[in-house]
């Protein structure tokens, strides 16, 4: 049951538990045992809501920064990450393969406010060596939901 | 001009979905429980795999019987899900839909006018019939039961076969009924028809549709492979309905004579849906387990939904349809459908477009989401509390 309860409610968190144990066909109360088991041994991290900002009237920017970094002996690239995504305007930060270290993703209000995020916080901090900073333009697909195109159904009403 | 028309083919009767699509079709804002085909789309690689082979400019005929590629890959597919071997060089076609594979098998099978029968267990999909009487065959109907879950037993099938009996039709898993049969169902069938030389037609279009254990060919069974034309195609396990695309596998003799036909009235399948198909058997089982799992929690929702109302309705394993008996409430199933669809805008099948003994039941497909779904099983239950207490 539990692949299965993560990949249903990974879509889509709000389906009540009344309606998660028909569709898995268990008990009401192996759900809510199984949700907590998965919460306590940090499986599942949050509850969050997919939002497209850009059609609010709410300016949002968002950036990804390459970031190159000065591993640190003893604890390699941990504690640099960890300075960095204490940040409130970090979304994200990856160790990454390639060409650079970290990979962050940062949210603003404007321009301005990323850019000044990023070389007065980020680029400043020891350790850091060089950053890359791209802005997003648009998103078309985020968490595996498409958010530019909506869903129509074009079949027949009736077929065999 | 006159007797422009065959008197056979306007002697048919139109199909009962028809008729039922006609209604449906001026209530622009029903919901409908009524499709016969998933509500996924083609998976993306399957798609970008056709649109390659017309960037590629794969765009002629392909062989009759369809891509050497393809026609392989179907035999890994049946070898490795069923341990069936084909040879892919004769005993393998492609043909557009299994719906191709059904009318070519019929005609390359019987002798027209000869009162040859064709064994039809109904209720089932809506072509076998005429087909069967395109094909100058005698259509038998073999009335399935509810209390059988739909299964065609032995002794239905001894009680229906005569010294003309020539050809069975095995539908399963089972659309409109959800029904499926197991191992030792076809095994107990199998013996009959081995005793009674008959041959099969097993339409498995929904065999990967399965939510109890695995789908059993009867094909696989011993000495079944020599007397069964498997039909089988990527419409519903893949999502390609529009694609048409089906195949169908069997005794080398008769794959030969299908291909003839196919060769006059198609040529082949279409090329690019040929192309796609080859990805989706070489890549596509996860997209299968996914939207079976999808399917399969719904028939859950749905089962549940009909507990909750008292509904009757058996337990289906197969496809994506359930299959209520609405006896109960003292009506036909086209009144129940079109009182439904007029009174909570709902539009599902009504069970006698599948044959006489899907009268008193009603197809609910549940190839929508469970969103849609919820919606509708609202509606049915205020429905029916409401014909109760009409009754009462």
């Amino acid at each position: 049951m539990r692949e299965e309860l993560l990949k249903i409610i990974e879509k889509n968190s709000r389906v009540d538990l009344k309606d998660l144990a028909v569709i898995l066909g268990v008990e009401e109360e192996d759900v809510v045992k199984e949700l907590e088991d998965l919460e306590n041994e940090g499986i599942i991290c949050g509850y969050h809501t997919m939002i497209n900002w850009e059609m609010t009237s709410m300016e949002k920017v968002n950036a990804l920064i390459e970031v190159r970094i000065t591993p640190q002996r003893g604890q390699g690239f941990d504690t640099l990450a960890e300075r960095i995504y204490k940040y409130a305007e970090v979304n994200s930060v990856y160790l990454i393969s390639g060409g650079y270290d970290l990979l962050v993703s940062i949210e603003g209000k404007s321009l301005k406010e990323v850019s000044n995020f990023v070389s007065d916080k980020l680029s400043t901090l020891d350790g850091v060596l060089s950053t890359a900073t791209h802005f997003v333009l648009k998103k078309y697909k985020d968490h595996g939901t498409i958010l530019t195109r909506k869903y129509e159904d074009e079949r027949e009403l009736i077929t065999p | 001009m006159k007797n422009l028309l065959s008197d056979q083919v306007v002697g048919l009767k139109p199909s009962g979905i028809r008729k039922f699509f006609d209604i449906v079709s001026e209530r622009k804002d029903a919901i409908s429980l009524g499709v016969g085909e998933p509500d996924f789309a083609t998976p993306w690689h399957i798609r970008d795999e056709g649109i390659y082979s017309l960037e590629k400019g794969h765009t002629k005929y392909t062989s009759n019987a369809g891509l050497m590629a393809l026609r392989e890959e179907i035999c890994h597919y049946l070898y490795r899900t069923q341990g069936i071997r084909y040879n892919a060089t004769n005993e393998v076609i492609v043909t557009v839909g299994g719906s191709e594979a059904i009318d070519i098998g019929m005609r390359a099978i019987i002798n027209p006018g000869q009162g040859e029968e064709v064994l039809i267990p109904q209720p089932s999909y809506v072509s076998y019939e005429p087909c069967a009487i395109l094909a100058g065959a005698k259509p038998v109907i073999i009335n399935l039961k509810a209390e059988n879950e739909f299964r065609l037993t032995p002794q239905e099938l001894s009680d229906a076969i005569t010294d003309k009996t020539k050809l069975l039709i095995l539908p399963y898993p089972n659309n409109p009924t959800g029904a499926i049969m197991e191992r030792e169902d076809l095994e107990a069938i199998a013996k009959i028809i081995q005793e009674k030389d008959v041959f099969v037609m097993s339409d498995e279009i929904y065999g990967e549709l399965t939510y109890k254990g695995k789908h059993v060919s009867i094909a696989s069974l011993p000495g079944m492979q020599e007397r069964t034309l498997l039909i089988n195609g990527f419409s519903k396990a893949y999502a390609m309905t529009g694609w048409r695309m089906g195949y169908a596998c069997g005794p080398r003799p008769l794959i030969e004579q299908m291909t003839k036909i196919h060769q006059f009235a198609i040529m082949c399948a279409p090329t690019t849906a040929q192309y796609a198909g080859v990805e989706a058997l070489k890549n596509g089982d996860e997209d299968i387990a996914e939207m079976r799992t999808a399917y399969n929690q719904r028939r859950r929702y749905l089962m549940h939904a009909f507990r909750e109302m008292e509904l009757e309705c058996f337990e289906p394993y197969g496809a994506f349809y359930v299959f209520p008996c609405i006896k109960e409430f003292g009506m036909g199933s086209e009144e129940f459908a079109s009182r439904f669809l007029e009174e909570e805008k709902v539009a599902a099948v009504p069970g006698n477009a599948f044959g006489d003994s899907g009268e008193g039941y009603l197809r609910i497909s549940y190839a929508y989401s469970l969103e849609k779904l919820k919606v509708a099983m609202e509606r049915l239950s205020r429905f029916i509390t409401k014909l109760r207490n009409e009754k009462s």
